[in-house]
């Protein structure tokens, strides 16, 4: 009896990995095609695309496509462009919005159940209804330089970062991951007598790893993969992220060899983030069911 | 003495300070970047036109092609348009209607011999004009044409309505193709109206009456749109021609042999010669109103919020030399806009294996409809002619889609001046 029951256990195991490793090749097949693909000619690329060739790396294979995407776009610019708009706006982001859940969690004000429902309800308002108003809005603002105050806020990195930085979502997550902390914790540090901003920076954040790790990603994902509104602030090349920089691939002779080796490079910043953090971010969806 | 030199020396740098800010920058977008060859010839222009002046210089932002439109409305309603800008020649009557563009004072007698697709005029003015134009051909093989035992159309004599059916017929019945016809149905977007809009005008239809421009009533809708609809769709129920199609299939199908005919572009010529050596580009069937393709490609014009417009079109006046017509038809393969210049070009010069599209475009170019209202009725005729493609009531379709244009027209007043 107890035999069977040890073979059951065994089958359902090779059962159980066997459908793991099949969602696993599911989901990891685009990467794998991608990757492959970028290493081949174009013409062998599409010859090779319905069928499994697709996914070996067979035939003519080289760097060429890399050295290529180089030479038509400026592709370090757009992936430097693109990590620094994000890294500052995802920093900057953590703090506002952890500072502002703080407020909704922890300390009473009048008016503050409005103001989380109003900034919540942002949430269901599209960016692409709100962009042009931006768009007015920031062609205005002025800004102080190094050339004195400047009016018009496009062309530059500021005005891909600072629109960006609070928003619904993050707020939301901090609030209710601040919600779930044990309330004992925060009365005893008022009681020992510590300001509301000692709090929440020595003992709420330090308990925030999950969520920041959460925030922190899908933040990442968003401005990452910014278009619309980097095309409508951005006329000069300098400014210009990668996903702008991918269109320059889109001639009307497509090269679909550079494409790949041009989205293989721009993926590197998003899975070497994700990786970083994926431990506190697999903790922070099992803690608040979450998905991203 | 030592305070004199010094003095003489201020002078001279102020004197040269002010002479150097006699030259006024002139700003420019164009759609190129991404593309090296294209880059380097108009970077080569502009170089060109600020050594052979001193009043302007002028300084190139390139977008690339897809985000431009949106980049240049973006700039539109931040004020931040530039001076001189290129067009797609369908939009520019919308660009110059919303204020974008102003009309381009440039000698018309240089432009006399350019090709009539090049040419952006609107309301009776010249607004843009191209230093190149596209065509579109039925290219497939001699080989197949006398395997199939086909008549080889001519620009005099191009196939009718039945020879091309029986065309399709006799390449589906063949059994040597996955499909008789390749219609670049994986190209979404301008290419619709561009490449299929002109089927429905040889048919005696439009996607918009050009009498007034004030309705599609009839135009779209009527008995010939109708017949064009029905047409249409039996490409796809006939199994000529697949309504959806991969991306790869239209990039490499023809060279591959799965299609006996390809309805492409020039651009896409060299690729198909080098396929085959027999590859020859047939003139579009005239299905009872003439035989008809799409005209007008990205011209120059100047922006309507220019400081120096006659700077920028002196600018535009220097590009339309024949010698770099020839450069940018050399790099890119487009048509060179006039007789001359397309002399200077081996593939277009007389006997040069793409020289039938200068002679397709001159005598079936047609543009779309010249109208601020296009970019809307560009996008109704789209979806219109994909719902038909894959099995929608063609009557139905062609309906809702004069609804949906004249209901735009009546919304943005006619499209009156404003």
């Amino acid at each position: 009896m107890a035999q069977i029951s040890q073979d059951n256990r065994g089958l359902r195991l090779v059962v159980r990995y066997t459908v793991l490793c099949l969602i696993a090749a599911i989901f990891s097949f685009p990467l794998i095609f991608m990757v492959i693909s970028s290493l081949k000619p174009s013409q062998q690329l599409l010859a090779d695309a319905h069928s499994f060739r697709a996914l070996l790396p067979v035939g003519d294979i080289s760097l060429n496509n890399y050295f290529d995407a180089f030479k038509r776009a400026p592709v370090a610019l757009f992936v430097f462009n693109s990590v620094l708009v994000t890294g500052v706006t995802v920093i900057a982001s953590l703090a506002v919005c952890s500072a502002a859940a703080f407020a909704f969690a922890f300390v009473k004000w009048k008016g503050r159940d409005l103001a989380l429902t109003v900034i919540l309800a942002t949430l269901i308002v599209p960016f692409e209804t709100i962009a042009i108003p931006l768009l007015l809005e920031a062609s205005k603002l002025p800004w102080i330089g190094l050339d004195g105050i400047t009016w018009g806020w496009l062309n530059s990195y500021r005005v891909q970062i600072v629109p960006f930085i609070a928003d619904g979502l993050t707020i939301y997550l901090f609030v209710q991951y601040f919600k779930d902390l044990p309330g004992e914790l925060i009365e005893a540090a008022r009681v020992e007598g510590a300001s509301w901003f000692a709090i929440y920076r020595r003992v709420v954040m330090p308990l925030s790893g999950p969520v920041l790790a959460t925030a922190a990603i899908l933040k990442f994902l968003v401005m990452y993969n910014q278009y619309l509104w980097p095309i409508m602030v951005t006329q000069e090349e300098q400014y210009r992220p990668v996903m702008v920089g991918l269109q320059y691939f889109f001639q009307l002779n497509r090269a679909w060899g550079e494409i790949m080796a041009y989205l293989s490079l721009i993926t590197v910043p998003v899975l070497a983030f994700y990786l970083y953090l994926q431990k506190a971010f697999i903790a922070s969806i099992a803690s608040t069911g979450v998905k991203g | 003495m030592k305070h004199l030199k010094w003095s003489v020396a201020a002078v001279a740098l102020i004197g040269w300070g002010s002479l150097a800010s006699a030259t006024e920058t002139l700003t420019m977008w164009y759609h190129g970047a991404g593309n090296e060859v294209e880059s380097k010839i108009i970077n080569q222009v502009i170089a060109d036109f600020n050594a052979s002046q001193t009043d302007y210089a002028v300084e190139l932002q390139s977008f690339p092609q897809a985000a431009y439109n949106d980049s240049v409305t973006a700039g539109a309603l931040a004020g931040n348009l530039p001076d001189i800008l290129d067009v797609d020649g369908p939009n520019m009557p919308n660009w110059a209607w919303a204020g974008y563009m102003q009309p381009l004072a440039i000698d018309e007698s240089k432009i006399a011999n350019f090709l009539p697709g090049t040419k952006g005029m609107y309301n009776g003015k010249l607004y843009s004009i191209g230093l190149w134009d596209a065509a579109i051909a039925l290219v497939t093989r001699q080989s197949t044409l006398d395997a199939l035992s086909l008549r080889t159309p001519t620009l005099e004599q191009p196939w009718t309505a039945e020879e091309f059916e029986a065309a399709l017929k006799a390449a589906k019945d063949s059994g040597k193709f996955k499909y008789a016809l390749d219609l670049g149905m994986a190209w979404k977007g301008e290419w619709y109206p561009y490449a299929f809009s002109p089927f429905l005008q040889s048919f005696g239809g439009d996607i918009v009456d050009r009498s007034t421009y004030a309705s599609a009533e009839g135009a779209l809708n009527g008995e010939a749109a109708v017949a064009w609809g029905n047409w249409w769709q039996h490409l796809f129920t006939e199994g000529y021609a697949q309504a959806d199609q991969d991306g790869a299939d239209r990039d490499n199908g023809f060279g591959a042999g799965d299609y006996a005919f390809s309805w492409n572009g020039n651009w896409a010529a060299l690729g198909a010669l080098k396929a085959f050596d027999d590859t020859v580009f047939l003139p579009a069937p005239d299905f009872g109103n003439g035989p008809k393709i799409g005209a007008a490609s990205w011209q120059f014009g100047v922006s309507a919020k220019s400081a120096h417009p006659e700077g920028a079109a002196k600018f535009i006046e220097f590009a339309l030399q024949d010698k770099y017509l020839a450069d940018f038809s050399n790099g890119i393969g487009l048509i060179p806009a006039t007789p001359s210049a397309a002399a200077m070009v081996d593939n277009y010069k007389d006997g040069g294996p793409l020289s039938v599209f200068f002679g397709l475009s001159n005598a079936q170019g047609v543009l779309r409809p010249v109208t601020p209202g296009y970019v809307v009725q560009a996008k109704v005729f789209e979806k219109a002619a994909n719902d038909i493609a894959h099995g929608a009531d063609v009557a139905a379709t062609l309906d809702a889609a004069v609804d949906e244009i004249d209901a735009d027209i009546a919304k943005n007043n006619g499209y009156a001046a404003q």
